[in-house]
């Protein structure tokens, strides 16, 4: 039988989510055996590849880099599942967009200038530290997504019931409290 | 006062007539353009000239066609002169002389004006909105008290009833069931509402009937009191009529010194008084349950119906709530009987209608027609169609509530049930022409954002829906939208309606079904390709 | 009282006359969502979530201010109900800043417990993201605007069940606001008499005790009907 063909990103995310997976504990060996990690901040990937089956996406849409990337997950994975509050709704990452039109020099300006003690200096380096979008925006205003997995972190037994679906070719079925945001 | 008193006032009134009339229209649109100069400057000069006992200066309501003010009405030649300043209006005179006056004419054969049939404005640009005795003089007052003396306030709602009138505000209910619903609703007291306050944009009907006839509108509530048991009565205004409030308070203070107005009417048991409550800028405040909440000092929201206010309206008391228009054919009915009035119009519409022609028309003004007038008629035959020759496109009626009709169906006769066929409404009688110009998904973002910014608040559809119905209108201008969005819109369109508390929720999403229904490729020429597409459910092994 | 009988979602029901369908409901044991309605203050009917389906009517009817009559069809979970709750849930979301994995009432809200009942997995249309303040001045309550789905329980609960009349609404559509006073800061109000039935009443996290966690979130509402109960019907049930 095929491995799965599984991939992992975070964009605008805390990593708490990917934490989550990672509680999976013994299920983790049992993945193991059933998929291929093809990429992930996990695994030593430098590219995302084609022919991805399943992408797990944590965090929203935040900067340039994160808008590029998920073009080319879009196009290069067959089914794509908002992983977390953060890519399902915006959540604390969207937070900065209530500041109006210049969120994002307001938040660039507070943190790096009024709250630095030494050298206060805004981040720049082309072509290596990607610009700050305007609005922070969940994974489906940008691209077409097939499931979410609500949760700020989801727990580890919601992950496992959506990646056991995908696994039986079934589309997850969440529902009740196992939706719960937050 | 009695019968006797009235008739004298009549009298002395047609007496006082003098062989020429020039009436002016001193209605808000002539007004705008000067008309009070243009009035002043004909007092002064027919003083100099020395004609006073030959020429009366009057100031009248609405001359009808607006959009050529300041308009000069000249009897006995019956003569109507269109953008009269105040510099020229001297001239005038020498159409008294037996002269030519180097002014403009309006056609009068026009069927602009052949075509109107004046019930509701019979007396608009006839009778000095600010004098009771030119009202009197109109026969005035005198269907109020044939009814109280003459008639059972069972005998005035059956003659409603048979008349066949219909609520003029745009739902359309027959007034006499109303009335004879509040009428048998139980309670000591009871109040009479008269709905001025007019929000849809581009309407101006209701304001004309104020400007220029106040009292028929008076006649019409006292009328409605007797009927139903009332005393007391509200007008309700909005405050952006100040000209209107001003006629009625006028109006109001002259019925009252007369006794036509207070306690024992023409000597019948009938006690009516009327009040006038002016509004503070909410276009919700024209739904009636939040009218009355206005009313009573609360927040101008509306609540859930049943219980209706003919049962249970202000303090919980029943009410009459009536449009002014509705209010206005009233002393016509029981002047010329029921028959007659049930003669004009058609099978279930009776009656006339006043629309407020405007937008890409010719002839943009007030007009009145009997129910059943086609659409082509009035646009092309009375508006004279769109300017510079432009293809006519399409017809708005019923302001946000409403919707498009497209050129193709303007043989629709109007009335209440072949508008709704059509999917748009009658309405309170806003009717704005488009021509091939008009962008209709701009004009259904139009009248959204109208209903965003005036939605109450209290229910979620409407005041988060609403929001989000004209971000994506905004989307699908402004090109950035897909065919998922455009679905997205028809959906929110189809909950907004069938959840939203009132009727601006309700009838929120018309403009853009309307739209859709009609000019959908203009929705559809915007659109671009989604980027990608999602992949149906598939299985991911094997 | 005359006895009606109905029926709801197949299953005869019977109540007094001048219940409303909620009422009828409840004691039924079938569970109609709400959001605006609050055992011991009047119904206002605004929500929409209780809206039902009634045979012989083209219009859905709220449940909370409709009453029974003899002899009514009523549905409450078809659909096409689903699908407006669903899509009402989700304007509510979209419409402030509802940051579930942020908010004190995080487990303890009425709105995210609908949210998930209704299977809300991801709002469709985009956030507002309105900016709107946070009122910490009062010495035992905070109220979040970001947090409020402006169903009025915290007026209702002021005007009438604590007499006070300090809550009220502001504004319109939109940019409605729940204002204290003549909208002065909770701190400075001279109406408020600190009772903490408005806190007590909300569904979410605007409106909150300062210095409770999370866990300890949890609102009495009881307390309010036991309030109302033994006002009016001179009974005092613990």
């Amino acid at each position: 039988m095929d491995r799965l063909k599984l991939a992992t990103v975070w964009l605008g995310g805390c990593s708490g989510c990917h934490m989550s997976f990672l509680d999976l504990d013994e299920f983790l060996l049992e993945l193991g055996q059933r998929v291929d990690v093809v990429y992930s901040p996990l695994v030593d990937a430098k590219e995302y590849p084609e022919g991805v089956d399943v992408c797990l996406i944590e965090g929203a849409v935040a900067n340039t880099d994160h808008l590029e990337l998920l073009e080319r997950i879009r196009r290069c994975t067959r089914v794509l599942v908002s992983f977390g509050d953060c890519a399902v709704t915006g959540n604390v990452t969207a937070m900065r967009n209530v500041l109006g039109p210049k969120n994002a020099e307001l938040v660039l300006q507070r943190a790096y200038l009024e709250c630095a003690q030494d050298n206060p200096m805004l981040p720049r380096a082309e072509g290596i530290v990607p610009a700050l979008l305007p609005k922070v925006v969940p994974v489906h205003e940008v691209v077409p997504v097939e499931h979410y997995l609500p949760g700020c972190p989801p727990p580890a037994d919601r992950i496992r019931a959506v990646l056991e679906a995908l696994l039986e070719g079934r589309a997850p079925a969440l529902e009740g409290p196992q939706l719960k945001f937050g | 006062m009695d019968l006797n008193q009235l008739l004298a006032i009549k009298e002395r009134e047609l007496a006082s007539r003098k062989p020429y009339t020039l009436r002016v229209c001193t209605a808000a649109g002539c007004l705008s353009a000067g008309s009070d100069q243009v009035k002043k400057q004909l007092e002064r000069a027919v003083a100099e000239a020395g004609l006073s006992d030959q020429v009366e200066v009057r100031c009248v309501g609405c001359l009808r066609l607006c959009c050529q003010g300041p308009l000069v009405h000249v009897d006995p030649v019956n003569e109507l002169y269109q953008k009269v300043g105040p510099e020229t209006a001297p001239a005038l005179l020498e159409r008294v002389r037996g002269g030519a006056p180097p002014l403009e004419k309006a056609d009068l054969q026009h069927p602009f004006f052949t075509r109107q049939f004046s019930i509701v404005l019979a007396n608009s640009g006839v009778v000095d909105p600010e004098r009771i005795e030119s009202y009197i003089a109109a026969d005035g007052y005198r269907a109020l008290h044939d009814a109280v003396i003459e008639m059972e306030p069972r005998e005035v709602i059956q003659a409603v009833m048979a008349s066949g009138l219909r609520g003029r505000g745009g739902a359309g209910f027959p007034t006499g069931l109303k009335w004879s619903t509040v009428a048998k609703s139980g309670g000591a007291r009871k109040y009479v509402v008269c709905n001025a306050d007019e929000g849809d944009p581009g309407a101006f009907m209701d304001r004309s009937v104020l400007e220029s006839d106040p009292h028929s509108v008076l006649e019409g509530m006292a009328i409605a009191a007797y009927a139903v048991g009332a005393e007391q009565g509200f007008i309700y205004v909005r405050a952006e009529y100040p000209l209107a409030i001003r006629r009625l308070r006028m109006a109001i203070e002259q019925a009252r010194r007369l006794g036509i107005l207070g306690s024992g009417i023409f000597g019948s048991p009938l006690n009516f008084n009327v009040e006038l409550r002016i509004g503070a800028g909410a276009f919700v405040c024209g739904e009636e349950t939040a009218l009355m909440a206005s009313i009573e000092g609360r927040r101008g929201t509306p609540r859930p119906r049943p219980p209706f206010p003919a049962e249970s309206g202000l303090w919980g008391c029943p009410t009459l709530i009536n449009n002014v228009e509705t209010f206005a054919n009233v002393p016509a009915i029981l002047r010329n009987g029921a028959e007659w009035f049930a003669s004009i119009g058609t099978e279930k519409s009776k009656g006339t209608k006043v629309f407020a022609l405007a937008g890409r028309v010719k002839n943009t003004g007030l007009i009145e027609v009997p129910m059943g007038t086609t659409l082509r008629t009035i646009v092309e035959e009375m508006g004279g169609g769109a300017p510079g020759g432009a293809r006519i496109k399409a017809v708005q009626t019923g302001g946000p509530s409403g919707g498009c009709v497209p050129a193709e169906l303007m043989d629709v006769e109007v009335d209440y049930e072949s508008l709704t066929r059509l999917g748009s409404i009658m309405g309170s009688g806003g009717m704005i022409v488009m021509d091939e110009t008009t962008d209709m998904v701009d004009v259904a973002r139009f009248f959204m954002e109208f209903c965003k910014d005036e939605s109450c608040g209290k229910c979620i559809p409407c005041r988060a829906g609403t929001v989000q119905m004209y971000g994506l209108l905004t989307k699908i201008l402004e090109g950035r939208a897909t065919a998922r969005d455009l679905a997205t819109l028809e959906e929110l369109c189809d909950m907004v309606k069938h959840t939203s508390l009132c009727g601006l929720g309700q009838t929120a999403p018309n403009p853009v079904l309307s739209t859709l229904r009609f000019f959908r490729h203009e929705y559809e020429r915007r659109l671009r390709p989604e980027r990608h597409v999602a992949s149906a459910v598939q299985p991911v092994t094997g | 009282m005359a006895a009606l009988t109905l029926t709801i979602d197949g299953k005869p029901v019977s109540a007094p006359a001048g219940t409303t369908v909620l009422e009828a409901a409840q004691d039924a044991g079938i569970r109609i969502p709400t959001l605006c309605h609050l055992e011991g203050v009047y119904d206002v009917g605004a929500c929409r979530l209780c809206l039902v389906e009634v045979a012989g009517s083209n219009k859905l009817l709220p449940a909370c201010t409709t009453q029974i009559a003899e002899g009514m069809e009523v549905w409450t979970d078809t659909d096409r109900l689903r699908k407006y709750r669903r899509m009402t849930l989700e304007l509510l979301f979209a419409e402030r800043n509802h940051v579930c994995s942020v908010c004190v009432s995080n487990g303890n809200c009425e709105l995210q417990a609908l949210a998930w009942e209704a299977g809300m997995d991801h709002v469709r249309y985009p956030y507002q993201h309105p900016q709107l303040e946070v009122d910490q001045t009062h010495p035992l309550f905070g109220m979040d605007h970001n947090r409020c789905i402006l169903c009025t329980r915290c007026v209702r609960v002021c005007w009438h069940i604590e007499g006070a009349g300090t809550k009220n609404v502001a504004g319109r559509g939109a940019d409605c606001r729940i204002i204290t006073d003549l909208n002065q800061p909770w701190g400075e109000s001279d109406s408020c008499t600190n009772c903490g039935k408005c806190v007590m009443a909300c569904p979410t996290g605007a409106l909150y005790y300062k210095g409770v966690t999370t866990g300890e979130m949890v609102r009495d509402r009881r307390k309010l009907e036991f309030i109302v109960t033994a006002r009016e019907q001179k009974q005092w049930i613990a």
